[in-house]
């Protein structure tokens, strides 16, 4: 296959123009030490078809997809409309780039601008940017903002926070002379309020909290967040599942000063890992340090409303070292789609679908927990996943269900030894009753 | 053309546009119970299916795209997008895996990871390669680190960083990132990097020099392998930002030139969609030496038994959650087995060749600062059209009522007045032949009615917006107002 769209008789007269003589010359200019003198070892080109069936052999060799899945952990199976597959393939959407030119990026803009808005009311926060790679960076770049905001060197860091999201953190403080200090939870999973109250000082420049964290537990955001305070220190929410935001209090309530998070569940598939979607917006006084792109309204010659981006002052395109952040692509069609996902489902939609998780989490819950042997740990509210020790090895349970089709709940003890023999159970709208009685009848015969 | 409202504007109680199934399990009211419950949302919408569907469509209709004509955004690549990947990367069977799925039911995914790093290794001629940095401006930060983590195992991080000034923004900042201050090197007049003025910055305090190749002109580095030399020979690595690698595959390799880390942009080289801003990728190839430093997990093991490996003693860690843009990634593959060896080697040489056509046809109508030969792209000014009061600004405003989208503006900085053309290799000649046509049409409109440029464009759903009271006075959402 080719994409080229010149023939042989176009290709003659171009290089005549140009005064070649082959395509071969058009290379005279690197020496000759670096040419390849060789054929790629790559294999030979196929025609669409043969591609198709290559590809459909490797995604057959997924058998994940044909299982009954309870993993969540930072991605999340939801309902997706039709409409937003539908309008989200139409090339306009798909095949430009960043709105360098407004006059004809009219519909990228203003869509971004409706996205800006949507996270807004469901974080309770003053400004959105347009996006970041995925919740993990998204995490990275608030710790970076926050220093940049007040120059303190500590971070404390819930160790309820999604295991991926520190270590993303992690390796990007790792050459700029910030720290993290771990705050750890208690019995009911939720941020232990004493190990904040020890661990928080003069030197902490922001306390970063997850809720519901990655066990699932909501967070009583109030409690850290005037700790947080008290100590001048910055006030950060991350939001790892997002369809949690159609129901419960927005982090702004509480007087958070930046909530970012990954944005998975607005209409993106799992996909293996990505793209996804990060998300970050912060209170108005912290607009000059947000990282990444914003679009903003104004108005054209003859007085008509028209969107453009905007502050990229703070961008490294124009300050270069001094930059913000050193984004420059993100995931516009990522957010391009969590905006039609939040626009189809409206108001009453997103409130019902975070509704049916609580009752199915709160359903699936009950009928596990009952299963001989099998203990509830942490025991704050959640809102669709929850934690259950088991009396079995969790990967030799998992092994028994896998066999049956089922993929269990995911381990812990790699992230939380602490927590022994538990397993992290994810339960959304997208599950039935039945699937839920399903796992409940083989976990007890694994169990017996 | 009607402008479309915000949806906040047409949203009405009420409305709904998507319906769940009821609830098939006990909903009692006490669940709630404990849980910080929000009463509702103020201002989010509540509008009808079919309008969502007219809202979207109407606003896809005020944007320009590839799939609509020539897109000659320098160093963006802007080249078409196959649809077969779109339809590859759909399929369920990938879509549906879940990142923390057990490795026996995921091997189609781990093997199409081990794949693309394959590949990317032999079209680089790298000895091994990450997929995991989401974009180029997180490959060049992987890029960077992986060698300041090398030379702190060697005993010390060294200072500095030198960029060329008609790097692009991300390098500075990258590195800036990593802990490094960042030097510039001068370029001399052929537009390249000034050995003399890098024999003399090169020092052991030295990290790296990131270098572009082609160039930001669409100049390649003919003293590339005496540039490796003069930073090796200091204990430096040679970065390479490999944003222009389409103008190379297939005709040489940047490891056999000596460069020691590069990142490659699959959404520019290898066809992945922009979708307005992204999602990209953006792997990062390395040489052995550095191989130990790569993020973590690493794909391990053999076909049909693939794992990934977290157990990476001096691994820099990870850089995004799970490994990279799975989607895009899919789509690379795609387009590599769509074109074979033979296919990425046409298209480098027929980009070069599109690039060429158009500086040989508009280098007597614009000023071409740099008359050093070019690869893919060319960067020519508004130094004619300057003495008639026209700008490039004005030139690019110009070319939208002519119905087609601008070249890249004001970069790079080296040029004043820049007006950088990248048309790819997919565009046809008579595609080519048009925007050619425009842009002599355009040179002559500014020296017989410059103001019709600086007015320009006249026939788009808005004119020229005002982009200072945009962030002078910045209004980032819609306010909902109670009423």
């Amino acid at each position: 296959m080719s994409y080229i769209s010149l023939g042989d008789k176009d290709k003659k007269e171009m290089l005549e123009r140009i005064g070649a003589s082959s395509l071969e010359e058009l290379y005279g200019c690197l020496p000759d030490e670096v040419l390849l003198k060789r054929r790629l070892a790559l294999p030979e080109a196929m025609p669409e078809a043969e591609l198709l069936r290559r590809f459909e052999d490797l995604a057959a060799r997924n058998t994940y997809p044909a299982h009954l899945s309870f993993l969540g952990a930072g991605v999340y199976r939801h309902f997706v409309p039709a409409v937003v597959d539908y309008l989200s393939a139409r090339g306009e959407f798909v095949t430009p780039y960043t709105p360098y030119q407004p006059e004809i990026s009219q519909g990228t803009l203003q869509i971004i601008f409706e996205y800006q808005t949507l996270v807004c009311q469901l974080t309770g926060m003053d400004i959105s940017n347009a996006s970041l790679y995925d919740g993990a960076m998204a995490a990275a770049e608030a710790v970076l903002m926050a220093s940049r905001l007040n120059a303190k060197p500590k971070v404390l860091v819930a160790r309820s926070l999604h295991p991926e999201y520190k270590a993303t953190i992690r390796t990007y403080i790792r050459n700029l002379g910030v720290r993290i200090e771990e705050i750890g939870f208690g019995a009911d999973g939720r941020l232990d309020p004493a190990d904040l109250a020890r661990k928080i000082d003069k030197d902490t420049s922001a306390v970063l909290v997850q809720s519901p964290n990655v066990f699932g537990v909501v967070e009583d955001l109030k409690a850290v967040g005037d700790l947080a305070h008290g100590h001048q220190a910055l006030f950060a929410v991350a939001i790892a599942e997002a369809a949690s935001l159609g129901l419960l209090a927005a982090p702004g309530v509480f007087g958070a000063d930046m909530v970012f998070g990954e944005g998975q569940s607005f209409g993106l598939a799992p996909s293996f890992g990505g793209p996804y979607l990060g998300f970050m917006a912060c209170k108005k006084e912290h607009l000059r340090q947000l990282p990444g792109r914003i679009a903003g309204q104004t108005k054209d010659v003859d007085g008509r409303r028209g969107f453009v981006l905007t502050l990229s002052t703070r961008e490294q395109h124009i300050r270069r070292e001094k930059a913000t952040s050193n984004i420059c692509t993100n995931q516009a069609w990522c957010a391009l789609r969590a905006t039609m996902f939040l626009e189809t489902l409206g108001h009453d939609g997103l409130r019902e679908m975070a509704l049916q998780n609580v009752h199915k989490a709160r359903y699936a819950a009950g009928v596990l927990g009952r299963i001989a042997g099998v203990k509830r740990r942490l025991s704050g509210p959640v809102f669709n996943e929850f934690v259950l020790e088991l009396p079995k090895d969790v990967a030799a349970v998992n092994a028994r269900l896998k066999a049956q089709g089922v993929i269990g709940g995911l381990e812990l003890r790699p992230f939380y030894p602490e927590l022994g023999n538990s397993a992290l159970f994810c339960v959304t709208e997208a599950h039935t009753r039945e699937d839920i009685d399903r796992l409940a009848g083989l976990m007890e015969e694994a169990l017996r | 053309m009607i402008r479309e409202p915000l949806i906040f504007e047409i949203s009405e109680p009420g409305k709904r546009a998507y319906t769940l199934p009821a609830l098939d399990v006990p909903g009692p009211a006490d669940a709630l119970a404990g849980l910080p419950v929000r009463a509702e949302i103020p201002g989010f919408p509540q509008v009808s299916e079919v309008e969502v569907v007219r809202h979207f469509t109407r606003l896809s209709q005020q944007n320009y795209c590839v799939d609509l004509g020539i897109y000659p955004l320098g160093s963006c690549t802007m080249k078409y997008n196959p649809k077969i990947n779109e339809k590859v990367a759909a399929l369920l069977g990938f879509a549906a895996s879940h990142p923390l799925a057990p490795a026996d039911t995921v091997q189609g995914d781990l093997e199409v990871l081990r794949l693309v790093e394959d590949y990317m290794c032999e079209i680089a001629g790298m000895d091994a390669c990450t997929l995991q940095p989401a974009a180029g401006a997180q490959g060049e930060l992987t890029g960077m680190m992986l060698i300041r983590a090398c030379l702190e195992e060697r005993g010390d991080p060294r200072k500095y960083v030198l960029v060329p000034d008609s790097a692009h923004g991300t390098n500075p900042s990258s590195a800036h990132l990593c802990g490094y201050t960042v030097k510039e090197i001068k370029s001399n007049e052929g537009g390249t990097v000034d050995l003399e003025d890098l024999a003399r910055q090169m020092t052991d305090e030295v990290a790296a020099l990131m270098v572009t190749n082609p160039n930001t002109l669409g100049v390649f580095e003919y003293d590339i392998c005496k540039i490796a030399e003069i930073v090796h020979a200091k204990g430096g690595f040679l970065y390479m930002d490999g944003a222009n690698m389409n103008a190379l595959t297939g005709k040489c390799r940047p490891g056999d030139m000596g460069v020691d880390v590069l990142h490659i942009n699959l959404h520019k080289t290898f066809s992945t969609p922009h979708g307005g801003g992204g999602p990209g990728a953006g792997p990062v190839a390395v040489k052995r030496a550095l191989e130990p430093f790569l993020p973590v997990p690493r794909v391990a093991g053999t076909s049909g038994a693939l794992i990934l490996d977290y157990v990476r003693p001096k691994s820099i860690g990870r850089v995004k959650s799970f490994y990279g843009n799975f989607g895009v990634i899919l789509k690379a593959l795609a387009y590599i087995w769509s074109l074979g060896p033979d296919g990425l080697r046409e298209t480098a040489e027929i980009a070069v060749l599109n690039a060429n056509y158009i500086r040989r046809s508009l280098d007597k109508d614009y000023y071409l600062k740099y008359t050093t030969a070019t690869l893919h792209e060319c960067v020519f000014s508004d130094k004619f059209q300057k003495e008639h009061g026209v700008s490039n600004l004005d030139i690019a405003k110009r070319l939208i009522d002519y119905g087609v989208h601008p070249p890249t503006m004001s970069f790079p900085l080296i040029v004043h007045g820049a007006l950088m053309i990248e048309p790819t290799e997919t565009e046809s000649k008579r595609d080519l032949d048009q925007f050619i046509e425009i842009m002599i049409t355009i040179a002559r409109e500014a020296e017989t009615d410059p103001e019709l440029l600086r007015t320009a464009p006249h026939a788009t759903v808005v004119r020229r917006l005002d982009e200072t009271g945009a962030a002078r006075n910045p209004i980032l959402k819609w306010e909902h107002r109670k009423t």
